[in-house]
């Protein structure tokens, strides 16, 4: 009972032009989402333009998109012949719950509703139905739902709360493209001019356009000279007027080819003659959108004869460019200056050029890492592996990994240390500009920003780094005004994806005096704790700092000083300094003994082994004076005169 | 000749229709003039012989009126196609913006084609115009001739058309492709102003 779809009418075959576009873009929306945009879809048209086609097209697209749903088309009469025939056998509620089982219902020509009151019902039930369920049901017709005669109220109510849309005659390009696309379908060809002309015959739809090339191919077949437009005319407006006398229609309109010719030459003349002038008109439109000022190119337009434009018009889009250059740069500097008139002024580059020059040189470079401290002095142990790989993630993807990166630790366990290590290495990338200080060194600048009322220009250096990392951030608890600053800074680079590292003994949270909003904002990124050096960390660095000082280092001093506690890396180092002055003052490598000498205090005195030598009895302390017996002079020329000069 | 003037704001176009003896040049110009509102069309100038052949040539001053601030003027010649009058030809041609050829899609005509092609191109190049770079297009009239008698597009273009340059059918008794040709002329002319725009 069900009509079966016609491959050949797809959306693909449909030739779309002003007549048919509404409707075919409903069509598509309604196949490639059905249920969920027109619903119901009532497609209305004189008979022969493609309705069928459409929804047959509607029909296959869906399939193909969403193979599981079930697509029904029936013509009018096939849906009453079927109502009827299961009514005769009792069936009704079979086919009923069938039709209601469809996800795209497609009835075609329901014109012939006229007057079946009994048919209206079920239809109406069904659309109801499919309507409520979310199924998709589109209708043809060739009048619009309020001209089928005697249609039922509801019926009317429920199109009309769906999409009405017609289907017009095809336009001459439309008709032009039809029969090229079938006479290509049919392989046959023509010379050119003949599908125009046979196109420019009024025909009142597509069926009897097509009409028409079946029969220029069936002539053509037999003929043996090919078709010529003029041949084409005769054949068929001859076969025309012979059938139906037309022709006293056709003078009526001539068309008015010398207005034509006119508004042809009116776009050729605007668009080629005054080309510069129409050129001119939309850069000043373009750019003086944007903010920037067109001046230069204005007065252009007051000339009456042709301007070469293009030079002109490239040194300005070069100028634009310029300036956009330095804005960004003084953005970087200073946001607020950064949209000043000069900017937008493309007869002002230099200026802009020199501003941002001499605002550079006012705020000057902000305090860098310091060069000592790097990576690879930086010892790694179990104490710091969170910190360090912190930092080493915060370098990969500056700005974005772990942003902020907090180190916090007790003092002397390395923060500074690895936090100047981090910033030498993003100094390292082009163009980057590192300020890395202590809280204590960014408050008393603050300070003297405020004395000499240059915080705005102290502002401005910090905000054009590229990274920021601050040491011993705890010293801005209290300080509110310094918070204030921080805060403004760090949302300024945070939002602009600026790295940030701060360096605290205590977690942000613990320091008392910070501002929750500061707090808050340095909890939300990495905050990475740093130990007091456990034994081994203590070994390798102690392995690592002799080795440095005095080549290699001594197995069992190392072994021993390691052993010793120290609850920080500073008083490591220092126990190693201790060692090494107390070595170099008896002349010998640092060893476990020196060590053991030096801290468990037996420094053994030595006994005086000569007692020829008349002193002053201020014997000097080999560790702290003299240190060779050798450099002693014993015997002074003339001491008197030389104690008189030393004094004098 | 001074096309477009920038201070007065006036274009003025000369089109020259140019072809053999009886390709239907006259009728174009005829076909325009019937076509053309009153008060938008100068006299048409047309110096004939008895048997109708244009003697001299025709001239039909077209005023489009004002068209982007410029007042505009075409300007349509055409020129006596029989080969004794080449004098009167190359005065005509003289100062030509664009050029439209006719020729007559008669298959025995063709060699007067030719001929008369040839007779241009020395016409322009004796004026140091170089054929290549003026506005040119071409138009096969009498193409509603029974197709036995006739040449199809496709063949004249063959034989005519060197530079390939637009090319129209046309059966300008009726007037079709009359207006498609001016239009293509007009446009080529008015392109070729703006590549002449000053440095």
């Amino acid at each position: 009972m069900t009509g079966e779809l016609n491959p050949r009418f797809s959306f693909e075959t449909l030739v779309v032009g002003a007549g048919n576009r509404l409707a075919v873009t409903a069509a598509r929306t309604v196949a490639e989402s059905p249920g969920t945009a027109y619903n119901p879809l009532f497609i209305y048209g004189p008979t022969g333009l493609g309705k069928t086609h459409l929804l047959m097209a509607i029909g296959q697209r869906a399939g193909e998109l969403a193979s599981q749903l079930s697509v029904e088309y029936v013509t009018l009469d096939e849906f009453v012949e079927a109502y009827h025939a299961a009514v005769a056998a009792g069936q009704s509620d079979a086919l009923r719950s069938r039709f209601d089982r469809v996800d795209v219902m497609l009835v075609d020509d329901v014109q012939f509703l006229t007057h079946r009151r009994e048919m209206q019902a079920e239809l109406l039930r069904l659309v109801g139905q499919l309507q409520s369920a979310g199924k998709q049901i589109v209708l043809t017709s060739d009048c619009p739902p309020s001209e089928i005669e005697n249609l039922d109220e509801r019926l009317l109510s429920r199109f009309d709360g769906g999409l009405v849309v017609d289907i017009g005659a095809p336009d001459l390009e439309t008709r032009i493209a039809i029969l090229n696309r079938r006479s290509e379908e049919r392989e046959a060809t023509f010379a050119e001019g003949v599908l125009e002309a046979v196109a420019g015959i009024e025909v009142l739809n597509v069926r009897e356009l097509l009409g028409l090339l079946n029969r220029l191919v069936a002539y053509q077949a037999v003929s043996e000279k090919p078709l010529t437009p003029w041949g084409v005319k005769e054949l068929l407006e001859g076969e025309e007027q012979a059938a139906a006398p037309l022709e006293a229609a056709q003078p009526e309109q001539p068309p008015d080819e010398f207005a034509d010719f006119l508004s042809d030459v009116e776009h050729t003349v605007t668009e080629q003659v005054e080309a510069w002038r129409t050129r001119l008109e939309e850069t000043i439109k373009r750019w003086a959108s944007e903010g920037y000022s067109t001046a230069r190119l204005e007065v252009l337009l007051e000339e009456e004869a042709p301007v070469a434009v293009e030079g002109i018009l490239r040194q300005f889009e070069r100028d634009v460019e310029r300036l956009r250059g330095s804005q960004v740069a003084m953005a970087r500097l200073d946001k607020e200056r950064s949209r000043e008139a000069v900017f937008f002024d493309p007869d002002r580059v230099e200026e802009a050029d020199e501003l941002v020059q001499t605002t550079l040189e006012e705020v000057g470079p902000p305090p860098s890492p310091s060069a000592v401290w790097t990576f690879d002095s930086f010892v790694p142990g179990q104490a710091n592996e969170v910190a360090i790989s912190g930092a080493r993630g915060a370098l990969e993807r500056p700005g974005s990994r772990y942003n902020p990166l907090v180190l916090v630790g007790p003092t002397g366990v390395g923060k500074s240390h690895l936090l100047h290590a981090v910033g030498h290495e993003l100094a390292a990338a082009p163009d980057a500009v590192v300020a890395c200080l202590s809280a204590q060194q960014l408050l008393d600048e603050l300070v003297a920003a405020i004395d000499g009322d240059k915080v705005d220009r102290w502002r401005v250096r910090y905000r054009r780094v590229t990274a920021f990392l601050l040491d011993d951030a705890h010293i801005l608890a209290g300080k509110e005004r310094t918070q204030e600053e921080v805060f403004h800074l760090f949302n300024d680079l945070f939002t602009s994806a600026r790295q940030l590292v701060f360096a605290m003994p205590q977690p942000p949270k613990e320091v008392e005096g910070l501002d929750d909003r500061l707090k808050s904002r340095l909890e939300s990124g990495l905050v990475a704790s740093i130990s007091g050096p456990d034994r081994d960390l203590r070994r390798e660095i102690i392995e690592v700092r002799l080795t440095e000082q005095f080549g290699a280092a001594d197995a069992e001093l190392a072994d021993y000083l390691a052993a010793r506690p120290a609850d920080s890396v500073r008083a490591v180092l220092g126990l190693i300094q201790r060692v090494a002055s107390a070595a170099e003052s008896q002349e010998a490598k640092p060893s476990a003994a020196i060590a053991r000498d030096l801290i468990e205090g037996v420094v053994p005195v030595r006994k005086r082994t000569s007692t020829d030598v008349r002193t002053s009895g201020v014997l000097a302390s080999p560790v702290t004076g003299v240190r060779s017996h050798e450099k002693v002079v014993w015997s002074w020329p003339d001491p008197v005169e030389r104690v008189i000069e030393e004094l004098g | 000749m001074s096309l477009v003037n920038f201070t007065t704001r006036e274009i003025t176009c000369k089109i020259v229709y140019y072809g053999p003896g009886r390709s239907g040049k006259t009728t174009n110009l005829q076909y325009i003039y019937g076509r053309v509102p009153d008060k938008r069309r100068g006299r048409m100038v047309s110096l004939a012989t008895q048997t109708d052949r244009t003697l001299f040539f025709d001239f039909l001053p077209l005023e489009l009126g004002s068209i982007s601030g410029f007042t505009t003027r075409f300007q349509l010649y055409t020129v006596p196609g029989q080969v004794y009058y080449n004098a009167t030809r190359k005065l005509v041609l003289q100062g030509a913006d664009g050029v439209v050829f006719v020729a007559d899609s008669q298959a025995r005509q063709l060699d007067e084609n030719i001929e008369s092609m040839q007779n241009l191109q020395a016409n322009l190049i004796e004026q140091g115009v170089d054929a290549r770079a003026v506005p040119f297009v071409l138009q096969y009239n009498k193409q509603d001739l029974p197709s036995d008698l006739i040449l199809s597009p496709d063949e004249l273009n063959e034989a005519l058309n060197f530079w390939d340059v637009p090319s129209f059918s046309a059966a300008a008794l009726e007037g079709t492709g009359v207006f498609e040709t001016l239009k293509a002329a007009s446009e080529q002319v008015l392109r070729k102003l703006s590549q002449a725009e000053p440095a």
